[in-house]
């Protein structure tokens, strides 16, 4: 299978067996990446998005975990039709990840320098010293200071920041062609947060790597992407370049959480609005409402919006949305 | 990590000068060793005269301290029955029973976690059903009967293990060894097994909850996303966590195997010290009883020492200072 774009995902479904029922965590999404480009995945908690990543690491846990449809196209290949085997040597070094956590998501027990050195090891076939030597060059390259002594600490030697850095280290050191960055900056302080977006940011330039970034922090996507695709309950909702989202806004999920974010200096110059927030809650992944999945929570809700779901509508260049609203009177 | 360890090493002073007193308080107040001493039949005469011999009409605490005079010296006196020193009899007796205790203490390890990795990775397969099953008999049946039922398996009816003793023997030094002839090695296994099996038990169950628990951690997710073989996520980044607490209560156990084997030891008449405590409690030797109490207290703290050395090595969070 051909794709013009660097990874394509089309119509993934993914779902979660457990006790309670099946939850449609994925539920036919679909977006691309580009060469070197940034996109942002926007959405509250439980829309999917982080689900949407490890179904493209294949690192769900399954089971619960199960892709069930769709296709990830990358370098032409279906990543869902791969052996464990295959994708091994994809993940990793061609596409890597970095989560939300920094506290946790490095080993506690092993050095940093040794859990970066894997990485050189696995996909460089390096030795041990050349290996510990790369990974010294890469903490550098992330402006962690000393970085020859650090490589022989361990991460609970390092504050937040610097173990996100090291993770970001670890995840490009093999100069990958996609980092998925779920939540990076999210457990850390704001002051670092900057820091470890423009360091991202830089080794993207140095190295052409692709970063899909997932948040559900505005400010971030605004600040770094190119392109931003907005999900709600497992689905794609909107989707649009960046400036053309934040100034042409159209689906009302979209727009709430536009507005949910507070203005800086807006209440002492008088000019504040309460701050608005969506009614309602994500619905349940085991009881996702019957046509809209928004509906509930929305305040144009029609009757359309209940009996059968929107497609999701191309409305200009690059720009779609999922929703009765946009969709023209013929088409419905 | 030096001053931690001095300052356990005090620790451990205080904990034994506790210790030698409670048995001395315990035994001058249980039974008259007298009677033992002079025999039943003895007069009045000879019992006053052996009272005074072993210096037993002196005050309490001079005794005492004249006991604790001893211990400092290593002289823990001499046993009633054979007339030998009391430590130099236990010391006799220490590899049979420290070679016993390893023997199955190693077996315990490495299949308890072997055995555990293996039911947490394949959790839902028949191998994994079985090894858990076995597990919870290992935790319930008591030591005696997991000894007998071994007999009357391997020695009984299918007679390739010998049922009791230590087999040949090989002395190097002081240390006298059974590990070194092929009739030390069968003498040695069915003993050790029997003595390991809480222990292996307790360690499969141990592994696995470890694992459990380990294998959803965030960083089980990086290393995976590193494109790790699954193995090299399991037996690296996984099971180094989990060793923290089964090092521990391996270790700790290891103290405890050393030091109370005994009810092993009696069934296959095992000549290690354990064997000799109960001998010398059925003949209220005194002497033999204190001692080996004071060894297995100094074999305990010694390994707890070592063990809380080992946590630090294996867990870079913790550094005692």
């Amino acid at each position: 299978m051909k794709s013009e774009h660097l990874l394509e995902v089309l119509d993934l479904k993914t779902s979660f067996y457990t006790f309670e029922g099946v939850a449609r965590a994925v539920n036919g999404v679909s977006y691309y990446l580009d060469k070197g480009e940034t996109l942002g995945i926007v959405g509250e908690s439980g829309c999917g998005k982080s689900v949407t990543a490890s179904s493209v690491m294949r690192i769900l846990p399954e089971p619960p975990g199960k892709i069930e449809g769709g296709t990830i196209l990358f370098d032409n290949q279906d990543l869902t039709k791969l052996s464990q085997k295959q994708m091994r040597r994809i993940r990793g070094g061609r596409i890597a990840m970095i989560f939300q956590e920094p506290m946790t998501s490095l080993n506690p027990v092993f050095t940093i320098g040794n859990q970066i050195s894997e990485m050189f090891i696995l996909h460089k076939g390096m030795s041990r010293r050349e290996a510990m030597e790369a990974s010294a060059d890469m903490l550098d390259r992330v402006q962690i200071p000393a970085p020859k002594a650090r490589v022989h600490e361990y991460p609970h030697q390092l504050s937040g920041g610097m173990r996100q850095r090291a993770m970001i280290a670890m995840a490009l050191a093999c100069e990958p062609e996609i980092l998925i960055a779920d939540e990076p900056t999210t457990a850390l302080d704001v002051t670092v947060q900057a820091q470890i977006l423009d360091i991202m940011l830089k080794l993207k330039e140095d190295t052409g790597t692709a970063i899909q970034m997932i948040t559900h922090d505005l400010g971030v996507i605004a600040e770094t992407s190119n392109r931003i695709v907005v999900m709600y309950a497992g689905k794609v909702v909107e989707e649009a370049g960046t400036v053309e989202l934040f100034t042409k806004t159209l689906h009302p999920y979209t727009r709430g959480l536009l507005a949910s974010i507070p203005l800086l200096g807006s209440r002492s110059a008088g000019t504040q609005q309460s701050l608005s927030e969506i009614k309602g809650t994500v619905p349940s992944l085991f009881e996702i409402p019957s046509g809209c999945a928004f509906r509930q929570r929305c305040k144009h809700a029609m009757k359309i919006c209940a009996e059968r779901e929107p497609e999701l509508e191309q409305v200009g260049s690059g720009h779609a949305v999922r929703c009765w609203l946009h969709i023209p009177q013929e088409k419905r | 990590m030096a001053t931690y360890i001095i300052r356990r090493l005090l620790q451990g002073i205080i904990v034994l000068l506790a210790v030698s007193t409670v048995c001395f308080v315990m035994f001058r107040y249980t039974g008259d060793p007298v009677l033992m001493l002079a025999g039943k039949y003895a007069t009045q005469e000879e019992r006053e005269h052996v009272r005074h011999v072993y210096g037993l009409d002196r005050p309490v605490h001079e005794q005492y301290i004249s006991f604790l005079g001893g211990v400092l010296q290593g002289d823990f006196g001499k046993s009633y029955v054979s007339q030998i020193d009391a430590l130099d009899m236990i010391l006799e007796r220490f590899p049979a029973t420290f070679e016993l205790a390893s023997t199955a203490i190693m077996i315990s390890f490495i299949f308890g976690v072997g055995l555990g990795v293996v039911v947490s990775v394949w959790p839902s397969g028949w191998l994994s059903r079985t090894i858990m099953a076995g597990s919870l008999f290992g935790i319930s049946i008591p030591t005696f009967l997991i000894g007998i039922l071994l007999v009357m398996f391997f020695s009984v009816y299918i007679e390739i293990f010998p049922s009791f003793g230590r087999g040949d023997t090989v002395q190097i030094g002081f240390w006298r060894t059974g590990l070194l002839t092929a009739s030390g090695w069968q003498h040695i296994l069915l003993p050790a097994l029997t003595l390991s099996g809480y222990q292996l038990a307790v360690l499969i169950r141990l592994t696995r909850a470890g694992m459990r628990e380990t294998l959803s951690e965030e960083y089980i997710k990086t290393a995976k996303a590193k494109g790790l073989s699954p193995a090299k996520v399991v037996l690296k980044h996984a099971l180094r966590n989990v060793m923290i607490p089964v090092v521990t209560i391996t270790g700790l156990s290891f103290g405890e195997l050393i030091a109370f084997s005994i009810v092993t030891e009696t069934i296959f008449q095992w000549p290690g010290m354990g064997n000799l405590l109960l001998t010398s409690i059925f003949e209220t030797d005194q002497p033999i009883i204190v001692t080996y109490i004071m060894l297995a207290a100094c074999i305990i703290l010694t390994i707890n020492i070592l063990v809380d050395v080992l946590y630090a090595f294996l867990n870079p969070r913790i550094r005692y200072d």
